[in-house]
């Protein structure tokens, strides 16, 4: 039993969890069976069968978390092959993101008030539609859980990534920077990574979006909530 | 190789040292991802010295979430006590982020765009 907390298995587990989600959503072509969403679960279901905690397997998905910073740098390649695009559309890009941003953390805030949730609980909501760093930060800042953040966060950017393209076509959004930016900004670097496989324009201004948004939402965060008084 | 990953970790690096000279609320890595777009940009780096590994994070981006998610199992008694506000306001929110967002940003090219025209007119 001792084998199943050595590390270098727990890792080789998160690859063989996730890349046999790729081969099952690609044999079956089922957007719900997302590699992400079906590797944690595999993942968990693991772990509790074989009593296993979550401290044990963090020790080595440190590892694999090490990874997630360089990727976000990386994001800089596509940004910079739609510079001139970008340029072009300056205005647009800004006011369409702080619409969303706005939009997004009040009605997150609201729907969960509504709906009876907690003051802790709608703390750690605010910010679910930035990147986990950025989310965690602040609902720390603002009195959240940044456990249940992180939680959220990727299970909003699953969600995204799902059914991001068949919100987008519902509301008529035609032009693929519109759709991009769109996908980024509600369901930051998850999303990115479906609006990725749709092709680089539509990654590139995913990831604009997650970028925009994130600056966005941690400077007014803050502000808004103070505005709203809940 | 080693180059693209001494690059990527050097832009991530700066990213570090900007935010705690600053005590920006912004993660390092999106710093380091802007320096990167301006580095390109300046031509201080070019595309094909950071291509290969860059394009393989970017394209496999959503595997070094996997951790984070699996963090959800530490919070479910939280999410079975709370679960219609956390799930409603998720998915309602996400909803409507992506239609404004969209919606703004087409209303803005349209009234930009018979700005130029009847400017051309005139």
């Amino acid at each position: 039993m001792e084998f199943i907390t050595n590390p270098i298995f727990l890792i080789a587990i998160t690859f063989i969890a996730y890349i046999g989600a790729q081969i099952l959503q690609r044999r079956f072509g089922i957007r719900l069976f997302n590699p992400i969403l079906v590797s944690i679960i595999a993942i968990i279901i693991f772990l509790r069968g074989t009593g296993t905690d979550y401290e044990t397997y963090r020790q080595s998905s440190i590892y694999i978390d090490f990874w997630l910073k360089p990727a976000v740098v990386a994001l800089g390649l596509p940004l910079y092959r739609q510079l001139s695009t970008i340029r072009k559309q300056i205005l647009p890009l800004l006011l369409s993101e702080i619409a969303g941003c706005v939009v997004g953390i009040i009605s997150v805030v609201l729907i969960a008030y509504l709906l009876g949730a907690s003051h802790q609980v709608i703390m750690s909501l605010a910010p679910k539609a930035v990147t986990t760093p950025i989310a965690m930060e602040i609902s720390a800042a603002t009195g959240g859980i940044p456990a249940l953040t992180a939680a959220v966060v990727v299970s909003t950017g699953i969600f995204g990534g799902i059914a991001g393209f068949r919100i987008i076509r519902l509301s008529h959004i035609k032009s693929p920077i519109a759709q991009g930016l769109s996908i980024g900004t509600a369901a930051h670097a998850v999303g990115t990574s479906a609006a990725m496989e749709r092709g680089e324009r539509y990654g590139a201004f995913s990831s604009l979006g997650l970028t925009i948004n994130g600056l966005l939402t941690a400077l007014l965060t803050p502000l808004i909530l103070s505005l709203i008084g809940i | 190789m080693l180059l693209q990953f001494g690059i990527l970790l050097t832009f991530l690096a700066m990213g570090e040292f900007i935010v705690m000279a600053t005590h920006l609320p912004v993660p390092s890595s999106i710093i380091g991802m802007l320096l990167l777009t301006a580095s390109l940009r300046a031509g201080i780096i070019k595309p094909r010295q950071i291509e290969r590994l860059a394009d393989f994070l970017v394209h496999n981006l959503g595997f070094f979430f996997v951790p984070a998610g699996v963090g959800i199992m530490n919070c479910l008694g939280l999410i079975a006590d709370q679960w219609l506000p956390i799930i409603g306001a998720s998915v309602g929110s996400t909803i409507i982020i992506i239609a404004v967002t969209g919606w703004t940003h087409r209303a803005v090219r349209k009234s930009l765009s018979r700005k130029k025209t009847i400017s051309a007119k005139a």
